[in-house]
């Protein structure tokens, strides 16, 4: 299936040269005293139906991306083009009507629940808001079906979040972004908190409703074992950029950009006669509000040549793939031993 | 081989909401837990959440949190039963025999507190050495632990360190009483996976070099694997499968570590469908009076939810307890005795 040449079909998302920056103040006046480059040049294509693995560690930039395509921040410079439009260009009541159709789920569905109000309730919300439904009888059977569609029982539809399981949780989570009928799902984490077998049923439920749905999911996640499970295709983030993309199978398969290799290193594997090997990539990530000049990466590559400490390395592409390293550079290795 | 550890049918209770508790009426989160903690030894205690494994950890340091509280078992270490000594006494074990590192080193130092001078706090809370001594004895552990330019990490505050440092600070003030058994609990789990690969290096060294046991409490296969030389699979506050590590990653025999393992996505090739587990952990309050895995098991049959299992000794030092699994062993291998308790 991930196999499928659904090369063709329409692009839902297109994010081109994306920068969101938070600024840091200081002081009696709180002046602006730097920024917090969270998201750089950030450009991502998202086909109808498909889903992108968005990757990356913690303070990457990820989820910045995911919030600044939900217009939940502002950023400063770039294009995020959904269904051909672009939605930093659009005036309030343009915006709410996008926002139907791009719909978000937190890795923590009980913090985005609202605990006082019955399952029912908000599930109805959106359809409320949106019109969605002729009347309450209406809303109420749609309800209805989307909980049995997300696998619950009908009938718990009266009852408050905390008398659900994590997992029956994030299945209602699932359910009231759905009930909008959205054609993209910003997934931020969706799974991480969940034990692995929940987790394996969420998955599989995700998978089958983007099936029958058409849906187009924005995976943003920092484990690549889920990704290799569900993504059609990956971009890898580090401090604020995008270092690789491409297919999900050709990217495993062969990782380009020695921080994709780290990345893929670094996953314990659970296979007996593998362990023990040295760790990949070592050191810690710097800080965001001073990236390191050059290649943000090359303070804890292994392959470190004299050039990355002061060139920034462009997007290297070829076959589909995209590596923002100087080893992917069109004729540009055989640095020998520098 | 006589073990260090020794724990020995732990039962620790919750009193139910529904009516005030009896002595030996609560809800049981962790209930005849046994198994045996060798010197040098890592043994990993691997659930999901609600299986009781942190709960095991915090019963055999007498550390469970009010109202829950351990109401059967022993806890012997070096012979004598932990659960018997007085609290000064149980305080010492603590500091000095075994220690504990936890998920979140954020929540585990004072933000107000340079992280030398904690480490140097600990030491000296049970070591009658000056300031001096104890500071050089700090700087050699940040040293041990891989904390780069240690001399200006020692009047570090926590919120100068990065993640992967604060856990290299933690495992440094556990190791500086130098003690026999090390517990750390997800000592991972917040960390990001480079960053994670790097602790985990570091804890196998620390074994190594120190002969230090440990007891691994892990939800991630992934990561015992890495570490461990026996595991202990537990579900709904029992132990369900015993094994050496290759032996259980390789050859599950119980129905949930089997399930368990199938349901990793990194195992299935892209495409396929991941094998489930179906429905949920049930409650305390729910558990079968049976094998506790019955209403999720796909081998269940006619006793599992009425008759809990015996335990089974298959060859290799193997435990398992399950109905399935019994009948399926030949009666001759699965009868007591012929190797030791």
């Amino acid at each position: 299936m991930s196999a499928a040449p659904a090369l063709e079909s329409e692009t839902l998302l297109r994010v081109e040269g994306l920068q969101t920056w938070y600024p840091i103040r200081a002081g009696v006046m709180q002046s602006r005293v730097g920024w917090v480059q969270a998201a750089t040049d950030v450009s991502l294509e998202l086909a109808a139906g498909r889903t992108l693995a968005l990757v990356g560690e913690s303070g990457c930039g990820k989820t910045t991306v995911g919030r600044s395509i939900l217009r939940l921040e502002t950023p400063q410079a770039g294009r995020i083009e959904f269904e051909g439009r672009d939605l930093l260009e659009l005036d309030a009541e343009e915006l709410r009507a996008a926002r139907q159709r791009i719909q978000i789920i937190f890795q923590d569905p009980m913090a985005s629940l609202d605990p006082r109000m019955r399952v029912r309730d908000q599930i109805a919300e959106g359809m409320r808001s949106f019109g969605i439904g002729a009347n309450e009888n209406e809303r109420r059977d749609r309800v209805a079906s989307l909980l049995e569609r997300v696998q619950l029982d009908p009938d718990t539809m009266d009852r408050y979040p905390h008398e659900f399981s994590g997992g029956q949780r994030q299945r209602i989570c699932i359910a009231r972004a759905l009930a909008v009928e959205p054609r993209l799902i910003v997934c931020d984490e969706s799974v991480s908190a969940l034990d692995v077998s929940i987790q394996a049923q969420i998955l599989n439920l995700l998978r089958d409703l983007q099936e029958e749905l058409d849906l187009s999911y924005l995976f943003i996640t920092h484990d690549l074992s889920v990704v290799r499970y569900l993504a059609h295709d990956v971009a890898v983030m580090y401090l604020g950029k995008i270092v690789e993309t491409g297919p999900t199978e050709s990217l495993f398969r062969d990782p380009a950009h020695p921080y994709t290799q780290g990345l893929l290193a670094a996953i314990p594997s659970i296979d007996p006669l593998i362990r023990g090997g040295a760790p990949p990539v070592l050191g810690d990530v710097p800080s965001p509000s001073d990236p390191p000049r050059g290649c943000h990466f090359h303070t804890r590559c292994a392959s470190v040549m004299d050039r990355c400490r002061v060139e920034t390395p462009a997007m290297f592409a070829a076959n589909g793939r995209a590596s923002r390293c100087f080893l992917s550079e069109p004729g540009g290795e055989d640095e020998g031993g520098a | 081989m006589s073990a260090l550890l020794e724990v020995r049918d732990l039962r620790t209770t919750f009193p139910s909401s529904k009516r005030s508790a009896g002595p030996d009426d609560g809800l049981p989160v962790v209930d005849r837990v046994s198994f045996d903690l060798s010197s040098g030894e890592v043994l990993a205690l691997v659930g999901e959440s609600g299986s009781g494994k942190s709960m095991t950890a915090l019963s055999i340091l007498r550390l469970v949190p009010k109202p829950g509280r351990v109401v059967a078992g022993e806890v012997r270490l070096g012979g004598e039963n932990l659960l018997d000594y007085p609290v000064t006494e149980m305080r010492r074990v603590r500091g000095t025999r075994i220690s504990m590192i936890f998920q979140e080193p954020m929540t585990s130092l004072n933000p107000v507190v340079t992280a030398g001078a904690q480490v140097i706090e600990a030491i000296q809370l049970h070591d009658s050495i000056g300031y001096a001594d104890a500071r050089a004895r700090t700087r050699e552990l940040f040293v041990e632990v891989g904390i780069p330019d240690p001399d200006a990490r020692l009047d570090a505050y926590p919120h100068q360190l990065s993640g992967g440092l604060k856990q290299r600070v933690m495992i440094a003030m556990a190791l500086s009483t130098r003690p026999e058994i090390l517990i750390a609990d997800e000592p991972t789990t917040a960390l990001d996976v480079t960053i994670q690969a790097q602790i985990l290096a570091l804890l196998r060294d620390l074994q190594r070099t120190r002969n230090t046991a440990i007891l691994l409490i892990t939800h991630d296969l992934g990561i015992v694997n890495e570490l461990a030389d026996r595991v202990a699979v537990m579900y709904a506050g029992r132990i369900v499968e015993v094994a050496e590590r290759t032996q259980l990653l390789s050859n599950p025999l119980h129905p949930y570590t089997q399930g368990l393992l199938r349901s990793i996505p990194a195992r299935s090739a892209a495409g396929d469908r991941l094998p489930e587990i179906p429905g949920t952990v049930p409650p305390p309050s729910q558990w079968p009076s049976g094998c506790r895995f019955s209403t999720r098991c796909p081998a269940r049959f006619e006793p599992c939810a009425d008759v809990m299992p015996e335990e089974l000794r298959p060859a290799g030092g193997r435990r398992v307890w399950c109905h399935d699994v019994a009948r399926n062993t030949n009666p001759q291998t699965d009868e007591h005795g012929e190797e030791e308790a």
